[in-house]
């Protein structure tokens, strides 16, 4: 069998499918595009018996790579100021990976393309492969890094703290609501294409200047599977677009499904990326250099923008937008500064940034130590306990934000702030891409169309409506980010672990009740409501209050 | 902002920084947790936590414990994440309701594991490392043997209708392997209650589509060495022979079925034992050393140990623990057996349209009746382990 070539094999194996005479494969998932039936190639070209080995060859490689890094001891020089946002992102990250897998079977009966669906199951096993390959680094690192709390309590920090919740839409997103906006646009066509360039090749990158080289081994083998993905993904966009009344619903999808990536990976990724290095070498690309490039010139110029040519209209201006949030509004510095400000609820530590992150800071971002300079200062001065209280709770100039209803990262770009009463509830969003995903697109009516097909935004997307009133200790004990010995945190604001240095749960009893913004929103009358917009709207940057009228 | 500014990108490989101690390994210091290594949200099957639960429990999250907003987006009815009414079957817990959220009500759920869903453990305890493993040694095993076959001339001693066999009937099992394994076991892979339930439903889906691959690739290579193989005649056998138009349709009905669980139970515990094994271990595997053929019977096998070793091991653990549930046993036994009911009768039906296979090679294989039996034995020695009984139909 060897000899034969992969091409005769490959056609060999379409052989493999048939029509049903006796019974229809069960229809479990509904979508509102229409896709005709017509012979299709599969992109993929993957038979089994190559395949298998294949995989299993880039695993030696990883796992060679981790016992050769324990035995080096690795972490002798890893940067703890890196590997305490591993705890963050390693929370996050498996979550999509076995989510894309759960995925594919949204498309077998809705794309009836018998052709696609060998590639649809490989990449299922190809997201086994990642989910459990990345549980298996976090679980090297809760073993071999000096501080493993917040490793050791991953998933259960992971699904009950509001920063897993914004990295759960890039996943629950995939599995829910139209089988083609979720499993292909969003999750394909989008979040593949587009975003994994930063997650997997970008992170490495600063992660091996961290001193930490098995993130980079697992990322890139998990970047390894990813053209096939995009394959796949490109291969049920062009039957979609085949069907020019698809048309509407693709483009409603690209606009939700770019916003929504934009927000919650940007905010995350260029959270790790700039606060989470100490790498301050002037020729290091800043993430706005690496969004620019892989983002903006290789996914937003050579593969969406190519699509007009199918009279397809593609967002343009929320490409713009996004691009002109992280350059000019600050989008990283506003989320990584929110971050810090609520180190109480987090399950990692934040190291304070020095004078030479405030250099490479301004170096890369003219401008920023003016606007955030002074705020991280005060972070600095207010990381380690002393009579005070933790810097949330202090008066630093920063006004504690409202949530965005739909992507859950706060609305930090105050300006930019939409607030409106959506099904019978006040909310507040962070852009009007936002407030549109919500009260436009999320309907079973799009643009006078019915789309009943189309998903819902559920749950308690407030955190803090969770905890509304409740003292910081308490919410800290509920969620269970307290370490063994009954008192101390497992986040910090600095990365010291003399335990005389730590924060407990008494520090945080000091401090007040803690609201939540929604919930108090919607308590204000009308004109409360008004006076609460026209003032937010003015606040920032960097939090700051509106100045006096 | 004027184009200016904008930062310009270097493509340049960046040099990377020299490295700093920084003692930020394991043990370097003591301080609350630093000895706490180990994950610590959920309570292994075992005393010490295995490596493969280590990579899999909790990945997927549940409302009902941690997942305290609850999941964030729904299909149009609103339902998001992996809804235990996807199944009839119940485990103990799975009739309370959702935790409620609402101002200052805290984000505890039930204590963990909250239901009895999260307590299956694979006991293939399958995941990347072992995938790969497994099923490469599977690929290299089966690729060695048909060379070394082809080397040796060994399809040159085929009995000129096994040649006709195979190409028919043998050939013809590639459709079931493939159509399970993409729309019953890959389908189901989105809908079990845990992460560990569909991981290993996906990783027997792809058993499955290896196997019918398998089946192909070897079917090309008998093209290709054999002159008389036709390399076309399992797909006129399969759509067209009445032997095997009870396969087909109970194959199709089995990717119709809408409970996942009912589809798994179908298909591992009562299709398998009464038709795959049937088909494999009680025809091919008796019948190909008499027509001289020793080859077929390594693909066959590798197939037959998939299943037998492997995915009915895990089937197993996921069903007798809802057998005997310690809320639901009653409710899950009366649903078992209902599905054998409906199930046992479909599938001796399709084995018995299979009877005429065993006349066709020169060399016979022992008798029909005692093949399926010898089946029927199996699969009430199955149930017996689940602690299911015999439904009256397996007599008919
Ligand atoms: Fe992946
Ligand atoms: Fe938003």
């Amino acid at each position: 069998m060897t000899r034969q070539s992969v091409a005769k094999a490959h056609e060999k194996i379409q052989e493999l499918s048939w029509e049903p005479a006796y019974h229809e494969p069960v229809s479990q998932y509904g979508t509102d595009y229409t896709f005709s039936k017509a012979k299709k190639k599969d992109p993929l070209k993957q038979v089994l018996r190559s395949y298998f080995p294949m995989e299993e060859e880039k695993d030696h490689r990883v796992y060679g790579a981790q016992d050769g890094a324990i035995r080096g001891n690795m972490f002798r020089q890893v940067q703890p100021r890196w590997m305490e946002w591993q705890k963050l992102f390693l929370s996050i990250i498996p979550l999509p990976e076995i989510s894309a897998a759960r995925a594919m079977p949204l498309l077998f009966r809705t794309v009836p393309n018998p052709e696609l669906h060998n590639g649809q199951a490989i990449q299922m096993i190809d997201e086994v492969r990642h989910s459990t390959i990345q549980q298996n680094l976090k679980r090297l690192y809760m073993n071999n890094y000096i501080d493993p709390a917040g490793f050791n309590s991953s998933l259960r920090n992971f699904q009950n703290d509001y920063a897993g919740t914004i990295g759960r839409q890039f996943a629950e997103g995939f599995i829910t609501g139209d089988a083609i906006t979720a499993a292909s646009v969003y999750l394909t066509i989008v979040a593949e294409t587009a975003f994994t360039n930063t997650l997997f090749v970008a992170m490495p990158g600063e992660a091996a200047a961290n001193g930490d080289y098995l993130l980079p081994t697992v990322f890139h083998s998990v970047q390894s599977d990813e053209s096939r993905h995009i394959s796949n993904g490109y291969a049920t966009l062009l039957m979609a677009l085949s069907d020019e009344s698809n048309h509407q619903l693709l483009e409603r999808d690209l606009r939700y499904a770019w916003w929504n990536n934009h927000c919650v990976v940007d905010a995350a990724i260029g959270t790790f990326i700039e606060y989470g290095t100490k790498d301050r070498r002037k020729d290091r690309e800043s993430y706005a250099e690496m969004w620019r490039r892989w983002i903006y010139d290789d996914y937003y110029r050579s593969y969406l923008v190519p699509l007009e040519k199918y009279g397809l209209t593609i967002p343009h201006d929320l490409v713009e937008e996004s691009w002109n949030r992280i350059w000019n509004k600050g989008y990283v510095h506003e989320v990584a500064q929110f971050f810090a400000t609520g180190w109480i609820a987090n399950y990692w530590r934040i190291d304070p940034m020095t004078d030479e992150d405030f250099e490479w800071f301004e170096h890369k971002y003219p401008g920023w130590y003016d606007k955030y300079g002074a705020w991280w200062e005060n972070y600095n001065r207010l990381s380690v306990p002393n009579g005070h209280k933790p810097i949330a709770f202090e008066d630093v100039d920063y006004v504690y934000p409202h949530r965005c209803w739909t992507c859950m990262v706060p609305c930090l770009i105050r300006q930019d702030m939409v607030m409106d009463e959506v099904d019978g509830q006040w909310r507040t969003y962070c852009s009007e891409g936002c407030h549109w995903t919500d009260a436009v697109a999320f309907r079973d009516t799009y643009e006078g169309r019915q789309t009943p097909n189309m998903g819902k935004l559920t749950g308690a997307r407030e955190w803090e409506t969770l905890y509304h009133n409740w003292n910081f200790a308490d919410i800290v004990k509920d969620m269970g980010y307290v370490r063994d010995d009954g008192e101390t945190l497992v986040a910090q604001p600095h990365l010291d672990l003399d335990p005389k240095k730590m924060w407990t749960l008494d520090h945080l009893r000091r401090c007040p009740p803690f609201p939540s913004p929604n919930v108090s929103l919607n308590e204000m009358t009308d004109s409360e409501r008004q006076a609460f917009h026209s003032d937010y709207v003015r606040q920032g940057p960097a939090g700051r209050p509106a100045p006096a009228e | 902002m004027t184009a200016t500014q904008e930062p310009v990108p270097t493509q340049t490989e960046r040099s990377v920084p020299k490295p700093v101690f920084t003692d930020a390994e394991a043990g370097a210091r003591e301080f609350p947790d630093s000895n706490l290594r180990r994950f610590n949200y959920f309570i292994p099957r075992k005393r010490k936590q295995s490596h493969y639960e280590d990579v899999t429990v909790e990945v997927q999250p549940d409302p009902r414990h941690y997942l305290s907003q609850g999941w964030l987006y729904g299909f149009a009815d609103g339902k998001g994440g992996y809804p235990l009414e996807w199944t009839v079957l119940k485990a103990w817990g799975s009739d309370r309701p959702e935790p409620k959220r609402y101002p200052g009500s805290g984000g505890q759920g039930y204590e963990w594991p909250a239901h009895g869903w999260h307590e299956f453990r694979d006991p293939n305890e399958e995941w990347e490392q072992s995938i790969y493993r497994n099923n490469s040694n599977v690929v290299r095993q089966l690729n060695q043997n048909v060379d070394a076959a082809r080397q040796s001339k060994a399809f040159d001693q085929w009995n000129p209708n096994w040649v006709q066999f195979v190409a028919q009937h043998v050939g013809a099992w590639m459709h079931v392997d493939h159509g399970l394994g993409l729309y019953l076991f890959a389908n189901a892979n989105r809908r079990g209650p845990t992460n560990m339930h569909n991981t290993a439903i996906s990783v027997n889906s792809m058993h499955r589509i290896r196997s019918a691959q398998d089946l192909a690739l070897y079917n090309l290579t008998l093209s290709e060495e054999i002159a008389e193989f036709d390399g076309e005649a399992h797909l006129r056998t399969w759509q067209e022979d009445p032997a095997w138009q009870g396969v087909r349709g109970v194959a199709e009905q089995l990717t119709s079925t809408w409970d996942w669980a009912e589809a798994l139970f179908a298909a591992n515990v009562v299709f398998e034992p009464l038709v795959g094994e049937l088909f494999r271990s009680n025809l091919v595997q008796q019948a190909a050393p008499g027509n001289g053929d020793f080859v077929t019977p390594t693909l066959i096998g590798a197939a037959e140990y998939d299943y037998a070793e492997r995915d009915l091991r895990y089937t197993k653990a996921l069903f007798q623990p809802l057998v005997a549930d310690k809320e639901f046993a009653e409710h899950n036994t009366r649903t078992m057996q209902s599905w054998l009911e409906a199930w046992v009768p479909r599938c001796l039906a399709a084995a018995r349209t299979l009877q005429p296979l065993w006349s066709q090679p020169d060399a016979k294989p022992p008798r029909f009746e005692d093949a399926l039996d010898r089946a029927k034995s199996r699969f009430g020695g199955i149930l017996a382990e689940l602690g299911l009984r015999n439904p009256k139909e397996l007599n008919q």
